[in-house]
């Protein structure tokens, strides 16, 4: 299997801490792969070091053949321009309406004329099950319906990658499987490799192809959702089966009771 | 001791945070000016922002004005009539206007009006990931929503502070020929023979444009620099206003000391 994105001995903090230790993972072409783990576990840092958005202490990130951090501003941007990110929230520009959203990045990237951008767009729109909603302003999107657009202007430029930051997070079931559906087809439509970071387990092992566990800083686990569900390791049976107490405690580290009730 | 060391520790602090902060706001100028070419390529954004900071802000400007010049005309003529001097009414409802109370009092709304909503507007952008979306797609952000802002505020602050001053002039002719009745020919012969356009227009032009390049990079600074939550937001608000406040009075007393002593 040949890798468009590999992640090499990647470790990364802000400031003195350190998030990510010494963490290897590799994203197949045309396969949908996810990073699961528990929340603050770091792994929409990952994207967004995929992204070149932040600089890891040490090991690199390869995209394409080439290494991300290594590059200026203009290799960075050129990098940029093959992928599509799905922000958590959706993140449209709250001043365009649905139309413009979706044409933002034809529009900045592109010299196409204004008749055939309009086509694409339609086309786009089209495929996320919102033509119908081409003029609304984002403010009156549902969660999941921005959602939507969002993903119509991450796949604007037909990208190579798309990235999905918490893609289910906050949504109604119906929406939840739209949005399954959607990562899947468009994915193998565009012929496009996906990374999807997410807690939703259910959701997750039924479509995705490749599966990576974060806890602590590292890879806890990695392999098919089948390999998964027949794990035994500790972690990987607490979240998936979201058992309350086990290698990830209920309790945050405290002293104990005794000591802050003075007793 | 160590209360006295915690105290000039704290300042230190204090002080040196505002110094990198400076550094970072002297940052983005600079960035501002490397990407305004880019902006530029997509006028319309700049247009758009004009509207936004500057037309837009008209109507108060406007209505403040007015009751600027209405006050300083029934003030300044009270006080010249005891001095038999009432006809040199214009001369200093105009010099009042154009030298001092033009630029600056238009700066200071101006930073309470569009200033805030500048802050504001990028704040929430970098709160809602709007600005990360964009640095993800290739676009920067710097050339498609600070730079156009920047310009429009150079642009319509100066604009502002002449329609202030124009109208304030109107205020003071309203209440002093129009109410009071002083003579119309001497209110605007006199104006007209001691207003001085290079030394009195000139200068104020001068202290709108520098009020308007504080006013605005402070604003965008606080913005781009918030921390993405409501509290950020909020708090740089509030700083926008109180640090461009203090900017405008301080910078107009030393651009004062060099022009007119």
């Amino acid at each position: 299997m040949e890798e468009l994105i590999s992640i090499n001995n990647l470790s990364f903090g802000y400031g003195e801490s350190t998030l990510h230790k010494n963490i290897n993972m590799k994203f197949s072409r045309g396969k949908v792969s996810a990073i699961m783990g528990g929340s603050g576990c770091g792994k929409t840092t990952i994207l967004k070091l995929i992204a070149g958005q932040l600089q890891p202490k040490s090991g690199e990130i390869v995209v394409d053949g080439q290494v991300v951090h290594d590059q200026g501003r203009e290799g960075i941007y050129n990098i940029r321009r093959k992928m599509g990110m799905l922000f958590q929230h959706g993140a449209l520009f709250t001043d365009l309406n649905v139309f413009d959203n979706v044409a933002f990045p034809m529009r900045e990237h592109t010299n196409l004329p204004e008749n055939m951008i309009k086509d694409l767009v339609l086309l786009k729109l089209n495929a996320v099950g919102l033509r119908g909603a081409q003029k609304k302003m984002p403010s009156e999107l549902s969660g999941g319906m921005s959602r939507r657009v969002a993903l119509a202007r991450a796949i604007a430029l037909d990208p190579d990658i798309i990235m999905y930051d918490e893609p289910f997070a906050g949504l109604d079931p119906i929406s939840m499987a739209v949005i399954c559906d959607l990562i899947r087809s468009l994915n193998d439509a565009l012929g496009a490799t996906s990374i999807i970071v997410t807690h939703d387990v259910a959701e997750t092992f039924s479509f995705a192809d490749y599966i990576y566990f974060l806890a602590d800083g590292e890879v806890a686990a990695e392999g098919s959702p089948k390999q998964l569900l027949a794990s035994k390791l500790p972690f990987v049976r607490q979240f998936i089966h979201s058992e309350k107490d086990g290698p990830v405690p209920f309790h945050v580290d405290a002293p104990t009771y005794g000591v802050d009730l003075q007793l | 001791m160590n209360n006295l060391l915690n105290i000039i520790a704290g300042l230190g602090s204090s002080f040196r945070s505002k110094m990198i902060r400076l550094g970072a706001g002297t940052r983005l100028f600079f960035l501002i000016i490397i990407y305004s070419a880019d902006s530029f390529k997509r006028i319309g954004l700049t247009i758009r922002e004009i509207y936004f900071t500057g037309v837009l802000s008209l109507v108060i400007i406007v209505v403040s004005a007015f009751f600027v010049g209405m006050v300083l005309g029934l003030q300044g003529y009270y006080t010249l009539e005891k001095y038999g001097s009432s006809e040199a009414i214009g001369v200093l409802v105009a010099l009042a206007l154009v030298r001092e109370l033009g630029p600056v009092v238009t700066a200071l709304l101006f930073a309470g009006r569009a200033g805030t909503a500048i802050t504001a507007e990028i704040g929430l952008m970098k709160a809602t990931e709007q600005l990360s979306a964009m640095e993800v797609m290739a676009v920067s952000p710097i050339a498609r929503i600070i730079a156009p802002r920047f310009w429009a505020g150079m642009i319509s602050m100066p604009i502002l502070a002449t329609i202030f001053s124009m109208v304030g002039i109107l205020g003071g002719y309203f209440i002093a020929v129009l109410v009071i009745g002083v003579d119309e020919g001497a209110f605007w012969s006199q104006m007209q023979a001691n207003v001085d356009f290079s030394n009195d227009i000139v200068d104020g032009a001068i202290k709108s444009i520098v009020f308007g390049f504080a006013c605005t990079i402070i604003a965008l600074f606080e913005g781009f620099d918030a921390p993405p939550t409501a509290e950020g937001v909020s708090r740089a608000t509030t700083r926008t206003v109180v640090i461009s406040s203090l900017a405008v009075l301080g910078l107009d007393f030393i651009l004062t000391s060099f022009m007119f002593v």
